[in-house]
Order: structure tokens, then sequence, then C-alpha cells
């Protein structure tokens, strides 16, 4: 129960935060593909540097986890093909729509019904990579 | 506490983000959204049809929970944390917004024309929805992660795959507003 409620608020922080930065905006995606804004590459920008700057403080710290574990993060498998092209892909869908997997829930869970049937591709999509994945060049 | 409801400066909203996914990797998980739609497919049963979706899905409850949380932030934040002056675009984007017939924001989220219910009665509309999600779910599982996976997560812990997808995202994303999106609703 606790641990239920320990992962719904931090949830809730990271819809709370992607709405009012409106990085879940359609808007603000459009805005930055077209370079007009520093907001967006602002928001990510500093996300990745807090985030390199943490990682690397555990790392040298030996930080370990609330179960008392080294905190490891795994490792992107080798590869270039699926990175390439996934990414391509995704980032069609990304500027298409103006919204990435979280921002989908997060635009839904704010009552913007017509996310779900960006949810509903979402799912088919994955579905059929699951599917063909075999025949695919990683 | 006026500041609450106005746009969140982006350095404070780049600060939240990373602290969500260090807070996440304390507990001793990843922080990645996009692994939730293959975990939604196998609840749905799609581990019947690929061995992709045989997983124990249950390992990653935890991460339902925390797009469960996410949903609620959403709706917390646009009932009770809205202004009238957010989403304020740079000028040249308001006109872009204009020659392609979008409506401008007036302080919502998502443009009415796009996002509006009135698109579901629209099959152009539900077909633009539809092929959105459809790449997005797609994309993001062909290539191991999402935004929050590869951009965050990834570039933080500094690794080259995460790059190179990022990169992608941005080539795609570039393509999709600058050639192919007014195509579409020009």
């Amino acid at each position: 129960m606790i641990k239920t409620l320990k992962y719904i608020a931090v949830g809730f922080l990271f819809g709370v935060v992607l709405t009012k930065s409106e990085a879940v905006s359609w808007y603000r995606i459009y805005e930055m593909f077209l370079f007009h804004s520093f907001h967006m590459y602002g928001i990510i920008g500093t996300a990745i540097v807090t985030g390199i700057i943490g990682l690397q403080f555990i790392k040298r710290k030996k930080i370990k986890n609330n179960k008392g574990n080294p905190i490891v993060i795994p490792i992107k498998e080798k590869g270039s093909f699926r990175y390439w092209i996934g990414g391509l892909l995704f980032g069609l869908g990304w500027a298409l729509v103006g919204a990435c997997p979280g921002p989908i829930f997060i635009l839904l869970g704010a009552g913007f019904l017509p996310l779900g049937l960006v949810l509903i591709g979402a799912l088919l999509g994955t579905f059929i990579y699951g599917v063909i994945k075999d025949n695919l060049p990683h | 506490m006026d500041s609450l409801f106005y746009t969140w400066h982006w350095s404070i909203s780049g600060f939240l983000i990373a602290a969500v996914m260090l807070v996440l990797n304390y507990y001793g998980k990843v922080f990645g959204v996009s692994s939730n739609l293959r975990t939604l497919c196998t609840v749905m049963g799609a581990h019947k049809h690929s061995d992709f979706f045989k997983f124990d899905w249950k390992a990653q409850r935890w991460n339902l929970v925390v797009l469960f949380g996410a949903m609620l932030g959403g709706w917390f934040a646009v009932h009770f944390l809205s202004d009238p002056s957010n989403v304020q675009l740079h000028p040249a984007t308001l006109y872009q917004l204009q020659q392609l017939g979008i409506d401008v924001p007036h302080g919502n989220l998502e443009p009415t024309k796009l996002f509006g219910n009135a698109v579901l009665s629209s099959p152009k509309k539900i077909i633009f929805l539809l092929v959105g999600g459809l790449l997005i779910g797609f994309g993001s599982r062909y290539a191991g992660g999402c935004t929050s996976g590869h951009a965050i997560a990834g570039i933080s812990n500094l690794q080259r795959q995460s790059l190179k997808a990022v990169i992608g995202f941005f080539v795609g994303g570039l393509i999709m507003a600058h050639f192919i999106f007014p195509l579409i609703f020009s």
C-alpha cells in the first residue's frame, strides 16, 4: 500500500511538471521543431544536465538504493539501425500529434479524450513491432 | 504562490523531471514510459501472438502505477493550476498556426481543431490521431525507448545508443513539422 502510494506520488509530480511546463502541449512541440523557442530545449537540456550530475554522483559515491543494493542502470543493447530508424519513426509521430508516451497518458488523465485514439494507435504500433520484430534489422 | 499557476520555468521543470528519474533509480527502478505500452499489450493478451510479450508483467506493475499517478497529476494541474496566460507561444509560431488554420492557444494546452471532441466525428482527424499513435508506439519499441528512456535517462547515463535514438527523434520531428505537417493541414 505504502509502496503503491509512493509510486503514485512520483507519477503525480511527473504529471504536474509535464503539464505546468507545457511539455505535454502539442503547441510547445510544434514550436520546438520550428526552432521558435528555447523553452522545450531548456527543459530537456536541464533534465539531462541534472541527470548526468545525479548519476555521476550516485556512481562515484556508490550510493545504494532503498533496498541496500547498488544502483545499476541497464545498458542499452548495441546496434545502430534500430536506434536511427526507430528514432526517426518515433520523431515523425511525436511531431505529428505533439505527444510522446508520457503526455499521451497525462493528457488523457486531464480529460483530452481524443488522445484515446493516439493511445490505441500506440498500443497497435507496439503490438505490430512485437509481431514483426524478428524480421526487422536491429 | 501565483507562480504555480503560470507556465513553469524550463529550468525548474527540467530539474524536477531529472528528480523523478533519480527517485525511481533510488527505488531500484528505471525511468521509461513507453515500456508501459508493451506491458499493456501483454495485459490485453498479446503474449498469445508474439514471444516479445511473454514476460512477467507484474514486475512492471510499479510503472503502471507511476503512469496512473501521472494521469492524476495532469488532471490536477489542468483543473486547479491553470491560468489564461498559459502557453504563450512565440509570435512566429502563432503566425504559422494561422497560416495552417489551427486555433491559437488562449491558455489551452491543445488546439481544438486537432484535439477537440469534435474530431471524433471526422474520419480524417481520426486517421491522423491513430497514425500518430502508431508511429509513436512502433518507433519507441523499435528504438527501445522514448523521450523519457532515451533523451533523459539514456543520455544522462552517457549512452551512445540513446544519442543515436534522440538524433533520430529530432530528424523525424523536423521532417514532420517542416515538410509533412504543412502538406496535411494546408
